[in-house]
């Protein structure tokens, strides 16, 4: 018995030495993918536009064109993967996808599971979708009734920074229904979504008339254990490239995307200042 | 009021963990009492359509018109028989959508709003359960009282009104006791079509705050005293209607 303990803790030991020796960084996953010929990306499956099924059965969106251009730059075929925000970080530790592309906010409890991509591409914070014209800035929610979805934080700072009247419902699909049966002047939920929303078609006559609030940034995601290895290292180069060539700004206008200050804002920051060269 | 406790309260929180936000935080607090108050009102005004609407109903089907007897049954078999979720559901996004509204400029102020409909809902809800209680009233009160009124000369309805209702009131009193509190506690379903009452503004709080056991012991003893206040005062009523002599 004593024997068996003892046994069983230097196993335990073993196991935990081998974790710490995981962490540190690899650099299989790169070789792996170009050996393979394949690059497996974990996107979203029904998330208009950003990565859905198009009625041909291939998936189609932003997630997967920015994962094309990974795929083309390596000079491999691009394999999508759909991926839930539950299994998202497990394929990914398991070795299922290389590389996630998914409206993966950026979280602190999330950077201790993956290794999440600097910069960011993307970013969602809570907005307003009204019938176009009736809304023009925040403070015109005060004192009126505003659809929600029980269970969001937008809906404090709508009633507590903005003082709206927050009418919240069990689900998105109640709280949309409502709105458009008039019984609320907006609704609070995040931008991402009501531009999907807006994007879909489905909301002739409805628009996003103000600026999100605060924004959480959305980052592309390899094994923690390469984040600072070459796969992490091409990564980064492969997002900051996102940006400096506006390649999302882009896709912005492909997709139908309201375009987004953030975005603008990113595109100028991130291109490097080389007017030296015309001296 | 809220300073009286709140120093305790925050304590309570920042040494144990144990949050109680409405304690302390004066926008929760506000968010609690108007909970409550809603609630209340809510509470009162289904249990007095639902009473109205037993009434009728069991004097309608009373009546000889074999079409009314019919509607009356039809009514009880549609609402009994249906979750009060959604019947709640149905009228508010249902009915509500072609009752008049008025324009606010961008919305519509809907001349029943969520809080009309949940009265309106869970009224005919419960009224459908009342009215065969008040049925089984007016079943036990004597043939031979009603005999002896109409020997009298009075007309079916004053028979109805001045004999049997008052002899079937008290009959009915233990079942609708149960009836009442039972919907007291349906009451708390309207958070689906966005009620401000009590479980709507609690589970806000806990999704805010994340402090979901604790909201669940306020709501638990919010419903606890409530429904305690309630039977008493049935069981009071019971007392003071009580005949000598007469169902006991």
């Amino acid at each position: 018995m004593r024997l068996k303990t003892i046994v069983g803790a230097l196993a335990i030991a073993a196991a935990t030495v081998g974790t710490s020796a995981a962490q540190d960084v690899q650099n299989d996953r790169f070789k792996e993918v170009l050996d393979r010929g394949v690059l497996r990306v974990g996107v979203q499956g029904a998330f208009r536009p950003w990565a859905f099924r198009a009625p041909d059965g291939t998936l189609q969106g932003i997630e997967v064109d920015l994962a094309k251009t990974v795929a083309d730059r390596m000079g491999v075929k691009l394999e999508p993967v759909v991926i839930t925000s539950a299994n998202r970080m497990e394929f990914l530790k398991q070795g299922k996808v290389d590389l996630l592309i998914g409206a993966m906010s950026d979280r602190p409890d999330r950077r201790k599971v993956v290794g999440i991509i600097e910069p960011a591409y993307w970013t969602s914070g809570p907005t307003l979708m009204a019938k176009a014209g009736v809304i023009k800035s925040w403070d015109d929610i005060k004192g009126k009734p505003v659809c929600g979805k029980q269970g969001v934080f937008y809906n404090k700072i709508a009633e507590t920074e903005f003082g709206a009247n927050v009418i919240a419902f069990g689900g998105n699909t109640e709280a949309k229904q409502a709105l458009r049966s008039g019984k609320c002047i907006a609704w609070v939920y995040d931008d991402t979504s009501i531009a999907a929303d807006i994007a879909s078609g489905e909301w002739e006559g409805f628009e996003m008339p103000v600026d999100t609030v605060f924004s959480n940034p959305w980052g592309a995601a390899v094994p923690l254990e390469e984040q600072s290895g070459i796969w992490g290292a091409f990564m980064a180069g492969m997002a900051y490239n996102w940006h400096k060539d506006g390649t999302l700004i882009e896709l912005e206008k492909k997709w139908g995307v309201k375009p987004s200050p953030w975005l603008a804002k990113m595109h100028e920051q991130l291109t490097y200042d080389n007017s030296y060269l015309n001296n | 009021m809220l300073d009286l406790f709140a120093p305790f309260f925050q304590r309570l929180y920042e040494t144990t963990g144990i949050n109680f936000t409405p304690f302390y935080d004066p926008y929760d607090w506000g968010r609690l009492l108007e909970g409550m108050w809603v609630s209340v009102q809510l509470i009162l005004a289904v249990i007095a359509v639902s009473m109205v609407i037993g009434v009728v109903g069991a004097g309608a089907q009373t009546s000889k018109l074999r079409i009314v007897r019919f509607l009356v049954a039809a009514y009880i078999e549609i609402f009994r028989n249906t979750p009060p979720i959604v019947q709640l559901l149905f009228f508010y996004f249902g009915l509500g959508a072609i009752t008049p509204q008025v324009d606010m400029g961008g919305w519509y102020e809907p001349v029943i709003g969520s809080f009309g409909w949940a009265v309106i809902a869970l009224g005919i809800f419960g009224g459908s359960y009342n009215v065969e209680i008040f049925r089984a009233g007016v079943d036990a009160v004597p043939e031979t009282t009603k005999e002896a009124a109409d020997a009298l000369g009075f007309s079916d309805f004053k028979i109805f009104a001045y004999i049997t209702l008052p002899l079937a009131f008290r009959f009915s009193l233990p079942a609708l006791t149960n009836n009442v509190i039972s919907l007291a506690k349906t009451s708390s379903l309207a958070y689906v079509i966005a009620v401000p009452e009590i479980t709507y503004t609690l589970s806000n709080i806990w999704s805010d705050s994340v402090n979901v056991p604790e909201m669940m012991i306020l709501l638990f003893l919010y419903y606890i005293v409530l429904v305690a206040i309630i039977a008493w005062v049935m069981g009071w009523l019971e007392r003071k209607l009580a005949l000598p002599g007469y169902g006991q």
